[in-house]
């Protein structure tokens, strides 16, 4: 498993005004894993990547890529980025724009393999604002690799995109880590994390809150949450199937669970008076709420 | 430094311009206005009306002054608005976590508005020359066009410190409430002299009353203010314009403003 820091984050904590974007991050990419920034908007993805892309400067902590500062010139001509922007100027062609970018770097990659590996074929000659919406994230995706990076940054790279474009542009994406670089894209689409990265980190409200193999982040995420009035004690419920937590509010009992079913029928066997019964389907959003409430009033039964 | 380092650098602040140069030169409703207005502007009043209405010196006279107009739509459009927008759009963001070397990308802007400023004071020298029968000595036209162009760094300057700190959306409204009044209070639409002693007071305060001046000097029709008094005021105000650009440009990235439009995440 490769183990080598390419990047890292330690200790962060980031401000804008009043808001606080980061806080106590720490984070840290493996050499040619592709790792993913999961979070809802708002969570400090963006942030996380400026930092590290050396765009918005260190407050508190220390961030490194390659081991040295983030906006440092000789790591700027090993790492690319795609971000969250608009788009390059309309009025020049996908050549142009990569010619020029191409043009940045101390060893760029050929053009010709640019196109190829951002399925622009045929597109060198076309104005960037006469492109689709999919064919401008192809460009924008291509000249983050430009400079033939060893790491490249991908700041939510499907966003916006319909289902089709997102999965053609994950087909590249994918091809990217089989080339051995080290990818870190955001992401709010958990199917997206899941189908592209080798690990997710998960932030919520500036917190790194959960982080692991796509796999393990799932089987939070799968839970649903049971609501009930029960005679039933807490204790009691640690044991029953699929329970990750339970919780009292009020006079209802929550229970955090992968097998709701199979929780609801022990939990009817036990107490035939129980009543008030819901089952919340735990979407992406849920998932986050459940693994973000406070840990004193929960504590993990499992 | 290697040689073939240096090549490759260069070769950055080539294509840079060069980008920079199409880029503008395809954008009809920035390239138009910049090259014609000016020119038109210069055969209505300096020629057509000038003829006749005010003075026979009125196309010498003008020449200069439209010249100066000629070269701030550039440096100002093409700096100002241009930069705020490519500000806005996030293209400067992603070039500057590039290894672009942020005085290509500045050189490049500065250069787009020198050539744009040349071909507008070419425009208006031929329009002059050979349309209005403006006679000069060699050295007075080849003086002229130099003094004129070395506008673009004030003005670009100026347009610099807009941009730095203007939204995109605004910026294009901005620079033209600074470029229009500008132009006419500082006596580039009509003579300064028929205007009321306090408004020509006034002016001194403009730097482009005070470029005009300079390229006025070279075709003896200036105010009789020293040389050195409007190079210094020039050099000043410039150097004045890029400290609040640098503050503008300083606080965007702080965070305290938004770079981007989607706000922070």
């Amino acid at each position: 498993m490769p183990e080598e820091a390419v990047a890292r984050l330690w200790g962060v904590t980031h401000r804008y005004g009043p808001v606080v974007a980061l806080e106590e991050v720490d984070l840290e990419v493996r050499r040619g894993e592709v790792l993913a920034v999961l979070g809802p908007n708002g969570a400090g993805k963006t942030t996380a990547i400026n930092l590290l892309l050396g765009s918005a400067a260190v407050q508190t902590g220390e961030a490194t890529v390659f081991g040295q500062r983030p906006g440092a010139p000789g790591v700027r001509a090993r790492r690319g980025a795609m971000l969250q922007i608009s788009g390059v100027p309309n009025t020049l062609t996908v050549g142009e724009h990569i010619d020029l970018f191409r043009a940045y770097y101390p060893a760029p990659a050929p053009a010709s393999r640019l196109l190829a590996m951002a399925g622009l074929e045929g597109l060198e000659r076309r104005r960037f604002g006469k492109l689709s919406g999919g064919q401008k994230q192809r460009v924008m995706f291509a000249l983050a690799l430009c400079g033939d990076p060893q790491l490249v940054f991908l700041d939510e790279p499907t966003a916006g995109l319909d289902v089709e474009a997102r999965r053609g542009l994950w087909e590249e994406i994918r091809a990217l880590s089989e080339s051995g670089r080290t990818t870190v894209l955001t992401t709010h689409y958990l199917e997206e994390a899941d189908a592209l990265a080798d690990r997710i980190v998960l932030l919520h409200r500036g917190r790194v809150i959960a982080e692991g193999s796509p796999a393990t982040i799932k089987s939070h995420t799968a839970a649903r949450l049971v609501r009930c009035v029960t005679g039933v004690h807490r204790d009691r419920v640690a044991s029953l199937p699929g329970v990750v937590r339970s919780e009292a509010r009020g006079r209802y009992l929550e229970i955090l669970t992968s097998r709701p079913e199979d929780l609801v029928r022990a939990l009817l066997d036990l107490d035939p008076d129980l009543h008030d019964l819901t089952v919340v389907g735990a979407g992406l959003e849920e998932a986050f709420l459940a693994l973000t409430r406070a840990p004193d009033a929960s504590e993990p039964v499992s | 430094m290697t040689t073939a380092t240096l090549a490759r650098r260069g070769r950055i602040y080539v294509l840079e311009a060069r980008y920079q140069f199409l880029m503008v030169l395809r954008e009809p409703a920035f390239a138009i206005p910049t090259l014609l207005f000016p020119l038109m502007f210069y055969l209505f009043f300096g020629v057509v009306m000038g003829g006749r209405g005010f003075s026979a010196a009125a196309p010498t006279y003008m020449l200069a002054t439209y010249s100066v107009f000629g070269v701030m739509g550039p440096s100002l459009f093409g700096f100002g608005a241009g930069l705020a927008m490519e500000r806005d759009s996030g293209v400067l963001l992603l070039k500057r976590t590039t290894p672009m070397p942020a005085a290509a990308y500045l050189l490049a802007k500065v250069g787009m508005a020198f050539a744009f400023g040349a071909a507008v004071v070419l425009g208006i020298f031929l329009t002059g020359a050979h349309g209005a029968g403006v006679v000069l000595y060699r050295w007075q036209w080849f003086a002229l066009s130099g003094v004129v162009l070395a506008g673009v760094i004030p003005f670009c300057a100026l347009g610099l410190a807009v941009g730095a700190w203007s939204k995109s959306r605004a910026a294009v409204a901005i620079t033209n409430l600074v470029f229009l009044p500008m132009a006419m209070l500082s006596g580039l639409w009509i003579p300064i002299t028929m205007f009321p002693a306090a408004l020509q007071d006034f002016a001194n305060v403009l730097p482009a009353y005070h470029h005009a001046q300079l390229a006025l000097k070279v075709i003896a029709m200036d105010g009789g203010q020293a040389t050195a008094l409007h190079v210094a005021v020039l050099a000043v105000q410039s150097i004045a314009f890029l400290i609040v650009a640098a503050v503008g440009f300083r606080r965007a990235e702080s965070g305290a403003v938004s770079i981007r439009p989607g706000g922070m995440s």
